[in-house]
């Protein structure tokens, strides 16, 4: 019961936010709201037992993420553009979008089911060799480690590529530019 | 930032504990939610947070851009390299049995630690390198307009 | 419908709407930092979409004791969904930081970073590459 009611101020908590985001125009307040958000859905993440989630995305989102886009927004505009568009056919998108989703739910388990599908696979499995095999208690960093190691060599992959793509975007291109310059203006002298 | 006396103060009293922090988180991913993703961004947010309060300089005099860059690729190298190294004890890539033949669920804790300690390398060095190429840009809107 | 299977699938509609809210955002608004904070807010209520599905009724974090037995009567919640989602945030930060990287570079080359007064940009650029080279480039760019 109590459980039911937390979820619920949170979410309600999280959708007052996201509409906020969608009508602020000051860029600033919803970089921070943003922040909100992620800090919000890490309590979601906590009061649906995934801690290892919850602790990652508080680090990650509210942290990292509000500090690059504040960085941004220092170094590009602090309000949004009044929009002339109308919204008859976002709203339309998203609505159809929308519906089409709810539409896939109708099959699926309750939530909380324990003889749900996602429980009785390879899920069940790693929880019950786990002790045996990797002798790690916390079963998220056994498989995350262990048993899917591929794929976690594969993700830190991903996050040197990103770190290689945004220096080749930004880093250093000021001293190329400036010499560019003055590249430039040496034949305007010379000629 | 000059004129934030209480920032600057409790900066320095936090960066200590902060760092402190991401090596527990690091450590202790076996045992409590934890590992390397976490612990690398915690590491990273200490040298941001001081970077923020005290300017990009005197941030990049204790942490070199050149090194930032050399522990983005080195963390990779780490993860991959213990794959390497078990395969050169004659067993699977990635195959933490290597670490001690005798006793497979005893190699498994060296294997994960290893491996984990190459992530958090890794994720310290990127999301770092990302803020000094983000901060290292001068500026369009100064301090008083905000 | 009966009020079982209301409650049972109400989350899920309920991450819906947050889902749907993030799309809008990246659909209707014209500045390119408030579509990848849309963006964002569409990525993370997948994610709670996708652990929800792993919740199980009376469950607790998938964390056995660090000495002692394991109690046969705790049920812990399934941890391949958080594996996944790891990954999946990990990833996140990594485009999302490309993406802010992009529209730094946009605005220096542009000096804007609305999407109406980029397409106005675009449109008089190619205008412009039409008349300049449009007869040897066989038509129209």
């Amino acid at each position: 019961m109590i459980e039911t009611l937390i979820n619920l101020v949170l979410f309600t908590m999280l959708v007052a936010t996201a509409i906020a985001v969608v009508t602020i125009r000051r860029l600033f307040a919803m970089v921070m709201l943003s922040g909100v958000f992620s800090l919000l859905s890490a309590l979601l993440f906590v009061t649906l037992d995934a801690v290892d989630v919850a602790f990652t995305e508080a680090a990650v989102g509210a942290g990292i993420s509000t500090v690059l886009m504040l960085a941004t927004l220092a170094l590009t505009s602090r309000t949004e553009k009044q929009s002339s568009r109308s919204i008859v056919l976002p709203l339309t998108v998203v609505t159809i979008t929308g519906a089409a989703i709810i539409y896939g739910t109708l099959d699926m388990p309750n939530f909380g089911d324990a003889n749900a599908p996602a429980q009785l696979g390879v899920a069940a499995q790693y929880m019950e060799n786990s002790p045996h095999d990797i002798d790690v208690p916390n079963v998220v960093t056994a498989i995350l480690a262990s048993y899917r190691g591929y794929d976690t060599l594969g993700e830190t992959a991903v996050v040197f590529t990103a770190g290689a793509g945004v220096l080749v975007l930004i880093s250093g291109l000021q001293g190329r530019r400036r010499r560019e310059d003055e590249e430039d203006e040496d034949p305007e002298v010379n000629s | 930032m000059r004129h934030h006396l209480i920032l600057r103060v409790v900066t320095k009293l936090l960066v200590g504990a902060i760092i402190l922090f991401a090596f527990y988180v690091q450590f202790h991913g076996d045992y409590s939610p934890g590992g390397g993703f976490q612990a690398g961004v915690i590491m990273a947010v200490a040298f941001i947070l001081y970077g923020i309060v005290f300017g990009l300089r005197k941030v990049q005099a204790v942490f070199p851009t050149w090194m930032v860059h050399r522990l983005m690729a080195l963390g990779v190298l780490v993860y991959a390299g213990t794959g390497i190294v078990s395969m050169l004890f004659g067993f699977d890539y990635l195959d933490y049995g290597a670490f001690s033949p005798e006793h497979p669920s005893h190699g498994q804790h060296t294997g994960i630690l290893a491996v984990e300690a190459g992530v958090g390398i890794t994720v310290t060095g990127v999301m770092i390198a990302i803020y000094y190429a983000f901060a290292g840009r001068p500026p369009r809107i100064s301090d008083e307009e905000w | 419908m009966s009020w079982e299977f209301f409650i049972g699938h109400l989350n899920y509609w309920l991450f819906t709407v947050l889902m749907m809210t993030g799309l809008f955002i990246v659909v209707a608004k014209g500045n390119l930092v408030k579509k990848i904070v849309g963006l964002n807010i569409f990525q993370t209520a997948v994610f709670m979409f996708y652990i929800s599905l792993g919740k199980i009724t009376g469950g607790t974090a998938p964390i056995f004791p660090a000495h002692g037995d394991i109690d046969p009567n705790v049920i812990y919640s399934n941890p391949l969904p958080h594996v996944l989602i790891l990954t999946a945030i990990v990833v996140g930060i990594a485009t999302t930081s490309l993406g802010l990287a992009l529209i730094l570079r946009i605005r220096e080359e542009f000096d804007t970073i609305e999407e109406d007064e980029l397409l106005g940009i675009e449109f008089a650029m190619v205008q412009d590459e039409n008349r300049a080279h449009g007869q040897s480039m066989g038509g129209r760019a």
